[in-house]
């Protein structure tokens, strides 16, 4: 593997954030701040402790994981988006790099945006509501894994799309209601049995059930189920990108 | 001769809806030489860089890179290969210091800021290294795009209509540009709806149509071969029809009938100045014992583009 074009990939997509702070960073920031003081302290303060855990202080994973995947996608999908509405993924094509190159640039800028920002807001959710994590560990690799995996999803998307409405249509139409359904705000114990037998098909449940579970040591669904769901989707994502380079899908005519 | 620095073979490219865009091409490029290809709109010349560049899949054939498969060891063939596209495509909010260093690492290089200095300062972009590229005219933009191919040291560079909407000075700068490149040892293989640019700078001239190569030539001998001369004679007195005395020489009237006009084939004269002179020599005779008085006469050469349409057209 050769590390420069790697290295070139990583550092342009950084400083594209850079470039773009706020709305890189800010916004995301804000946003959360808002969930904090309308669902934390407005509502929240009206809903009594879910498993002894104070409901500002449980919608934290719940509300990092909702960040994480949307960023996650929406990075990764613009960063490899727009060389090509610009034309100049010309250079990248053309370049005497890997596809495994080229993904771990792109896939690992954009996770590491992700994995920043998850952090950012878990030091801002500070600031409204007391804080404990059990497993700090399964917390970062939770974190960690789930932005690469959903970096990799974004990187399909950019790929796949081929306009700007298509770029926003799985974040806005999949990836926001999942994570809504999916327990970000609730346990799933809340819901009638029925539908507690629908959620179980929602596999963003199990990211956040494990990432909760980090924290609190409580969750939804055990432990080896979630690590089972995101090593699952980390394994279709890939075999996906693989397919695409392999056959130079919307890259390559 | 030596081994070409890029062998194509049997290359055929077969687009998802069925078009053949390339047609079985087999081309060699020489090392060092600048290569023009000329082709009317649609003939295939973006298509045929793009598979030896590695943006388009092949549909079959085979690219040979200084000795390496385009495909098999694409490392090794694309990391020799530089090229500037025909669109201006840029990231619009880099500088162009960032974006020629970018692509520099891009292609495998490590950081070598004395050799982009030296590439910023050969375009005239030194002074320009911290501007956004949204903040440049069309012509630096060109510029840049040269600036990044160049990045990593290419010893092969392809230019796809490199002046397209650029002025007149700007394109002479391009051409020394150009010049400069192939000095330094550079083989530059350029695609140019500019006639002028391939007569005016290529050692040899591919013209492609409808996805074939019509041929490959040395410039001066594809001149030489297919121009055409004609030597026009500015008559005092207009004439009707040409003088039977005259009829050996197929001449046609022109501007009224107050031109006379003699076509001749250079390559039936082969070149050879004395068969030439002396059969012009006996048509002047032959004009002043018709009695005719000229006033004046001028002769002119056919130029590449009337070659290229000619080649064109008979297809």
């Amino acid at each position: 593997m050769n590390l420069y074009p790697v290295r070139a990939i990583y550092m342009a997509e950084l400083s594209r954030t850079r470039r773009t702070l706020l709305q890189s960073i800010v916004s995301p920031v804000i946003s959360t701040s808002l969930y904090f003081v309308v669902f934390g302290a407005a509502i929240g303060s009206r809903i009594s402790e879910i498993d002894g855990i104070s409901y500002g202080a449980f919608i934290v994973p719940g509300l990092i994981m909702l960040m994480l995947l949307t960023q996650s996608v929406s990075n990764a999908s613009f960063g490899i988006f727009f060389p090509k509405f610009s034309g100049s993924v010309y250079e990248l094509l053309s370049a005497p790099i890997s596809y495994l190159e080229i993904v771990i640039g792109y896939v690992g800028a954009a996770a590491t945006k992700s994995v920043v920002l998850g952090l950012i807001i878990l030091a801002t959710a500070g600031f409204f509501v007391p804080l404990e994590i059990a497993h700090p560990l399964w917390m970062m690799t939770f974190l960690v894994l789930t932005a690469i995996t959903f970096s990799l999803l974004g990187f399909i998307i950019g790929i796949w799309a081929d306009g700007f409405d298509k770029l926003q249509l799985v974040p806005l139409l999949v990836i926001t209601p999942l994570t809504f359904l999916g327990g970000s705000f609730y346990s799933i114990d809340m819901l009638p049995p029925f539908w507690q037998g629908v959620t179980l098909f929602n596999p963003v449940l199990y990211l956040i059930s494990g990432f909760r579970w980090s924290f609190y040591g409580t969750s939804d669904v055990s432990l080896a189920a979630s690590v089972a769901m995101i090593l699952l989707f980390l394994g279709v994502c890939l075999a996906l990108i693989s397919w695409i380079f392999r056959t130079g899908y919307r890259l390559k005519p | 001769m030596s081994e070409p620095i890029i062998r194509v073979s049997a290359l055929n490219k077969i687009y998802e809806g069925g078009f053949q865009a390339l047609k079985q091409i087999d081309l060699d490029i020489q090392r060092g030489e600048i290569f023009a290809l000329l082709g009317p709109n649609g003939a295939g010349k973006t298509t045929l860089i793009s598979v030896i560049c590695g943006l388009v899949n092949a549909t079959s054939g085979q690219v040979v890179v200084d000795g390496f498969d385009n495909q098999a060891d694409y490392r090794e063939a694309r990391s020799r290969i530089g090229l500037v596209p025909q669109e201006l495509t840029n990231e619009a909010f880099e500088t162009v210091w960032n974006t020629v260093n970018f692509s520099r690492g891009l292609f495998g290089k490590p950081p070598d800021p004395e050799h982009i200095e030296r590439v910023l300062k050969s375009l005239t972009l030194w002074d320009k290294r911290h501007n956004r590229l949204i903040t440049l005219s069309g012509g630096m933009k060109r510029r840049v795009l040269i600036a990044k191919a160049l990045s990593h040291e290419p010893r092969i560079l392809f230019l796809d209509e490199p002046t397209a909407g650029v002025d007149v000075g700007l394109r002479r700068e391009m051409w020394d540009v150009v010049r400069q490149l192939r000095e330094s040892g550079v083989t530059i293989i350029l695609t140019t709806h500019y006639i002028e640019e391939a007569e005016e700078m290529a050692d040899r001239i591919g013209v492609i149509n409808n996805g074939e190569i019509v041929l490959v030539e040395d410039k001066a001998a594809l001149m030489r071969k297919l121009g055409s001369k004609q030597l026009a004679l500015h008559l005092h007195e207009p004439l009707d029809s040409v003088p039977l005395a005259l009829a050996a020489y197929d001449l046609q009237l022109a501007a009224n009938g107050s031109e006379l006009i003699y076509t001749y084939d250079a390559s039936r004269t082969g070149g050879a100045e004395g068969q030439e002179s002396s059969t012009i020599s006996a048509l002047l005779a032959d004009v002043e014992a018709a009695g005719l008085v000229f006033k004046d006469l001028h002769t002119r050469q056919s130029s590449l583009e009337d070659i290229f349409v000619d080649l064109v057209k008979e297809r």
